[in-house]
C-alpha cells in the first residue's frame, strides 16, 4: 500500500448553530485522486480549507503529510502550505497583476535567490503545461473562465506541491471546457506526481478524475469507493438522485 | 443555555454588543499592524507602488481643490478685512488658515474619499473573491502585503500631499491677491512666512501623519473584514470613507486643543 498523505478522523466543524462537518473520516494515499461529492453547502470546501489552515476544526484530527494542521505554528503551517496547491473555485487570480506577476508572486516570496531567467523559465514551462503560453502578459480580466482556471492551476503548481486541492474546478464552465479541465487534472497528476482532492458536484468531473469517490451527506461521508461502487447501484435515495440528476435527467 | 439567553437579547442590547465587538476587532487590527510593521519580510516594492498610487495619482484632484480653496477663501475673506481697511493682512490670514487647518483638513478629506474608498473596495473585493485566501495558502502574509504597505503609504504620503496642497492654495490665494491688491509674489510670501511659525508647520505635519494613518487603517480594516459579496464591497468602501472622515474631524479637534495648549505655554 502506498504512503498515506492525509489522515482525517472524527472531524467536526460548525459555524454558529450550524453543524457542517459531523465526524468526517478520510485517508488519502500518495498519487491518488479522491473526489469529494456533495450538494452545495454540505461542507466540502470547509474540509479542504481546514486542510490548509484557512479554517480550524472544532474537534478531530486533520493530519497532512504526518503533521496535525491545527497545532502548527505560523512558520510550520507556511512550510506545509508550500507542499499543498489550492485551486480556488473562482481561480482567485490577483486581478491587479498580469499572469506573469500572478505566477511570480508565490515563487519569489518562497524561493530565494532565483535569477530572472530561472523565474521566466519556470513560468513559461508551466504556462506551456496548461496550454496558455500566449497569456503571459495578459490581465486576468482579459481571460475566459476556463483560462482563469488553468492559470490558477499553473500558479499553484509553481511551487511543486505534493498535494493538489481543487475546489469546484468545473463550476460555471461549458461542457467542453469542463472536459479540458478534467483532462488537465489528470495530466497534472501524471506529470507532477501529485495527490489530489477534487471538490465537486459534477459527476462527469468525478468520473473522469477520481480514483475514489467520497459522498458527503449530513456532515459525514456516507459512501466511499470507486465510481461504479458508489453510484450506479446506490441504495441511498439521496446518492441515487445525485446520480440520476447528473446522468439520466435532462 | 447561554446561547438561548443571548438569542433572547433585545435589539438595542445586540446593537451595543455588536458595537463593542467591532471596537475590539478594530483595536486588534491596529495592534496587529504595529506588531507586523517592524518584522521582516519588508515589502519595499509594494510600499513604493502604493506611495505612487496614493500620492501621484491624487495630485490632479488635490491640485484643483487646493487651488480653488486658496482663491475662494481669499475672495470670501476680503470683504470682512476691507471693512477695517486691513486687506494687506490677507496673506497672513490665508497662510495661517491654510497651514494650520484648511490644508491638512481638505487634503485628508479628499484623500479619505479617493484613497480610503479605493483601499476599502480593492481589499474588500480581494476578500470576497478569495484572493486574500490565495495569498495565505501560498505562504504569503496577506496582512503584511496588503495592509501594512497601504497604511505605511498613506501615513507618509498624506503629509507630503498636505504640504503640496498648502503651496497650491497659497498660489491660488496669491493670484487673487495680486489681481486685486497688486501685491508681488515676494511680498506675498514674505508675509506668509512671517505669519507662520514652526509650531504651525510641525503640528500640521504631525496631524497629517495621523490623518494618513487613519485613512489607511480604516480603509484596510473595512476591506479586510468585508463579507456578503459585492454588496459587502460597496459597504466597505462607503463605511471606510464615512468613518475616516468622522475620525479626521475628531482628530482635528483634539490636535487643535493640544496645539493651543502648547502655544499658551
Amino acid at each position: 500500500m502506498s504512503e498515506r498523505v492525509v489522515h482525517i478522523r472524527n472531524l467536526h466543524k460548525s459555524f454558529g448553530d450550524l453543524d457542517v462537518l459531523k465526524g468526517v473520516d478520510l485517508d488519502l494515499f500518495r498519487e491518488e485522486n479522491v473526489v469529494v461529492l456533495g450538494r452545495s453547502g454540505t461542507g466540502k470546501s470547509v474540509l479542504i480549507k481546514i486542510m490548509v489552515g484557512l479554517l480550524r476544526q472544532d474537534e478531530g484530527i486533520m493530519e497532512v503529510l504526518g503533521r496535525e494542521v491545527s497545532t502548527l505554528s505560523t512558520k510550520d503551517l507556511n512550510s506545509l502550505r508550500l507542499k499543498i496547491g489550492f485551486s480556488f473555485q473562482n481561480s482567485a487570480l490577483y486581478d491587479s497583476m498580469t499572469v506573469r506577476e500572478n505566477m511570480e508572486f508565490p515563487l519569489v516570496r518562497n524561493i530565494k535567490n532565483l535569477t530572472k531567467k530561472e523565474i521566466t523559465y519556470r513560468i513559461e514551462e508551466l504556462l506551456d503545461a496548461v496550454g496558455l503560453p500566449q497569456t503571459i502578459n495578459q490581465m486576468p480580466s482579459e481571460l475566459s473562465g476556463g483560462q482563469k482556471k488553468r492559470i490558477g492551476v499553473a500558479r499553484t503548481l509553481i511551487l511543486n506541491p505534493e498535494i493538489m486541492l481543487y475546489d469546484e474546478p468545473t463550476a460555471g464552465l461549458d461542457p467542453i471546457t469542463c472536459v479540458e479541465i478534467n483532462n488537465l487534472i489528470n495530466e497534472v497528476r501524471e506529470r507532477y506526481k501529485t495527490t489530489s482532492i477534487v471538490i465537486t458536484h459534477d459527476l462527469t468531473c468525478a468520473k473522469m478524475t477520481g480514483d475514489r469517490m467520497a459522498v458527503l451527506l449530513d456532515g459525514q461521508f456516507k459512501a466511499m469507493g470507486t465510481f461504479d461502487e458508489v453510484f450506479p447501484r446506490a441504495t441511498d435515495q439521496r446518492i441515487k438522485s445525485f446520480y440520476d440528476y447528473n446522468f439520466t435527467e435532462t | 443555555m447561554a446561547g438561548e439567553a443571548s438569542d433572547r437579547k433585545p435589539f438595542i442590547s445586540k446593537k451595543i454588543d455588536k458595537f463593542f465587538k467591532g471596537l475590539a476587532d478594530a483595536w486588534n487590527f491596529v495592534k496587529r499592524f504595529w506588531q507586523e510593521v517592524f518584522l521582516p519580510p519588508y515589502e519595499f516594492k509594494e510600499v513604493i507602488h502604493q506611495c505612487y498610487r496614493i500620492g501621484v495619482e491624487s495630485l490632479p484632484l488635490i491640485s484643483l481643490t487646493g487651488f480653488i480653496v486658496g482663491i475662494v477663501f481669499t475672495n470670501q475673506s476680503r470683504p470682512s478685512l476691507s471693512e477695517f481697511g486691513a486687506t494687506s493682512w490677507l496673506p497672513s490670514l490665508i497662510s495661517i488658515a491654510v497651514v494650520r487647518a484648511m490644508g491638512p483638513l481638505v487634503t485628508a478629506l479628499i484623500a479619505a474619499g479617493k484613497v480610503g474608498s479605493s483601499i476599502g473596495a480593492e481589499i474588500g473585493s480581494m476578500k470576497v473573491t478569495e484572493q486574500i485566501d490565495a495569498m495565505e495558502v501560498s505562504a504569503t502574509n496577506p496582512f503584511k502585503f496588503l495592509v501594512v504597505t497601504r497604511v505605511i503609504a498613506t501615513t507618509f504620503m498624506i503629509p507630503i500631499l498636505v504640504m503640496y496642497t498648502d503651496f497650491v492654495a497659497l498660489i491660488g490665494s496669491f493670484l487673487n491677491v495680486n489681481a486685486n491688491e497688486l501685491v508681488s509674489l515676494s511680498t506675498f510670501f514674505v508675509q506668509v512666512f512671517e505669519s507662520v511659525s514652526f509650531l504651525d508647520i510641525w503640528s500640521s505635519v504631525l496631524k497629517s501623519l495621523l490623518f494618513g494613518f487613519t485613512i489607511g487603517i480604516v480603509g484596510c480594516y473595512k476591506g479586510y473584514n468585508s463579507s456578503k459579496g459585492t454588496e459587502g464591497v460597496g459597504r466597505a468602501a462607503n463605511s471606510a470613507v464615512v468613518i475616516s472622515m468622522f475620525l479626521i474631524f475628531i482628530e482635528e479637534l483634539l490636535a487643535l486643543q493640544i496645539v493651543n495648549a502648547i502655544r499658551g505655554m
